[in-house]
């Protein structure tokens, strides 16, 4: 199976296509709802003046996802009196609440990599095409086997926002993921979704 | 009376990260049955892979460790306040032990309590009490988001989907809420219906139909053959374990019938993901057993 290391350059997510298994390493941050309205809020539309730890925090994870990628994850995590941190169960949450602010977030950031289950609709591919960029689909709910491949947590941001939302910082080695949508414009999902759906309108039609 | 506060405790543990014999013997089932190579197998392989690892290191199956849906049936003149108590201890405790993720979030303030206690909602917690002599049984199920998201309702006649009063329609509407939640759901999953009811009970209703084991027959010989239609047409559908494309997309259907309102005809879908954690306590005297 290919191995890629993070950062990614350009070269490389070209070369990846739809349906294509790869193994992930290196550092990589979570981030899911909250993190994404947060951030879309603050340092994209800018709806909302920096507070707090804000700003720290943006230029903290800039670095990070500069031809990086973020993982939509919840994890459950040991540690949390000492802050000495481990995750303990860190499978991959539904992605497409995200769909809203993903690719102005892929854009600001420079993202080549989005990780989740479940797949995202049209802007986010259309942001694949742009950046380049690629979605990663890991196994939901596959939350103990992935854990394993979480060597060390780095750091966590924002655990205000709750241990599932904060942006925790770690390092993985070989995590399992599929590339579903690719940065050519094609998407696993869109191809099984557009099946589905006809194969629906055969059995609404037909009595049992 | 007794403080179980503990066999609670292991009742939470073992369902979190020990997943039942049936679903995984359906799992297992599936993945032979994808083609060789396919992104479908692959998905199922790391399922099987990740169920094995969780039971060996007492570790939760999946990070999302749903809603806690306590299911008590006690036998006449048991405190309900005190089991609760005792639930509702076993739950904190639970979490500081990482079984569970701290997962309950005040809808207003968007705070987290941090120990998956809420209000009187959250945890879930069903009573329902039976004769003096029976044992306390405790059912527990936890329920993913992702796949809670995925549930519908629908209101028959649906024009759009061509949908009578009928099972006919059921079949129809059930169909369409397993081809809207595509892979999203952590197919493949379970189904679990409810037709008729108020749209509060229907749901209720629908969970419900989620405590017994894959492949149970349903005692109503109609619905029976009905649930086996829609799992057979629903993995015609190809979505596939992930939303990857593949041959298995439902694992299992249980339909429940309700009385209803003449004006109303409620269809409610819950779907359960493939992390189908199910667990049963009984305790009865002094013995505790777990299924």
């Amino acid at each position: 199976m290919r191995k890629i290391t993070l950062p990614i350059d350009d070269e490389t997510i070209r070369s990846l296509k739809a349906g294509d298994p790869v193994l992930l390493s290196g550092v990589m941050i979570t981030g899911r709802d909250a993190v994404h309205k947060w951030i879309t809020d603050t340092f994209i539309k800018k709806t909302r003046a920096p507070q707090g730890d804000d700003l720290e925090t943006y230029e903290a994870i800039k670095p990070l996802l500069d031809g990086g990628v973020i993982y939509h994850c919840g994890p459950v995590v040991a540690g949390l009196e000492s802050g000495d941190y481990r995750f303990v169960a860190a499978g991959p949450t539904t992605s497409i609440r995200e769909e809203p602010y993903q690719g102005d977030v892929m854009r600001h950031f420079n993202i080549k990599g989005v990780i989740g289950k479940g797949g995202m609709g049209a802007k986010t591919l259309q942001a694949c095409q742009e950046v380049p960029a690629v979605y990663f689909h890991a196994i939901g709910g596959a939350a103990s086997l992935i854990a394993q491949c979480v060597q060390r947590v780095v750091g966590v941001y924002k655990l205000d926002f709750g241990v599932p939302e904060a942006i925790w910082v770690i390092e993985v080695k070989d995590f399992p993921v599929v590339v579903t949508m690719d940065s050519h414009g094609n998407s696993l999902h869109q191809e099984v979704e557009a099946r589905a759906r006809e194969k629906l309108a055969d059995l609404l039609q037909s009595a049992v | 009376m007794k403080d179980l506060t503990d066999q609670i405790l292991e009742l939470i543990r073992r369902t979190s990260t020990d997943l039942p014999e049936d679903v995984e013997a359906a799992l297992r089932a599936a993945y032979e049955r994808e083609d060789e190579g396919s992104a479908a197998r692959g998905a199922l392989e790391t399922i099987l892979r990740n169920v094995a690892l969780a039971r060996e290191n007492a570790t939760p199956i999946c990070q999302d460790t749903g809603t806690l849906l306590f299911y008590v049936h006690y036998p006449e003149g048991m405190s309900t306040r005190k089991l609760r108590r005792m639930i509702q201890e076993a739950v904190i405790r639970a979490t500081e032990r990482n079984y569970l993720r701290p997962n309950s979030v005040n809808a207003i303030t968007g705070k987290n309590t941090g120990n998956n206690t809420g209000d009187e909602y959250y945890p879930a917690i069903h009573f329902e009490e039976v004769d003096a002599d029976q044992p306390l049984v405790i059912d527990l199920m936890l329920k993913g988001g992702g796949c809670e998201n995925v549930g519908a309702q629908y209101k028959l006649p649906d024009n759009r989907l061509g949908a009578g009063r009928d099972l006919e329609g059921v079949r129809k509407v059930v169909l369409d809420a397993v081809a809207q939640a595509q892979g999203r759901g952590c197919a493949p999953g379970v189904l679990g219906v409810a037709v008729g009811g108020d749209r509060g009970s229907s749901f209720l209703a629908s969970k419900e139909t989620l405590l017994t084991r894959i492949g149970e027959p349903n005692p109503d010989p109609t619905l029976e053959a009905l649930e086996d239609t829609i799992t057979e047409q629903a993995n015609q559908l190809g979505i596939g374990p992930m939303g990857f494309g593949g041959k298995t997309t439902v694992l299992d259907t249980r339909i429940a019938g309700l009385h209803r309102l003449p004006a109303s005809y409620f269809v409610s879908v819950s779907y359960m993901c493939w992390a189908y954690r199910r667990r049963k306590m009984i305790v009865d005297g002094d013995q505790v057993r777990y299924e």
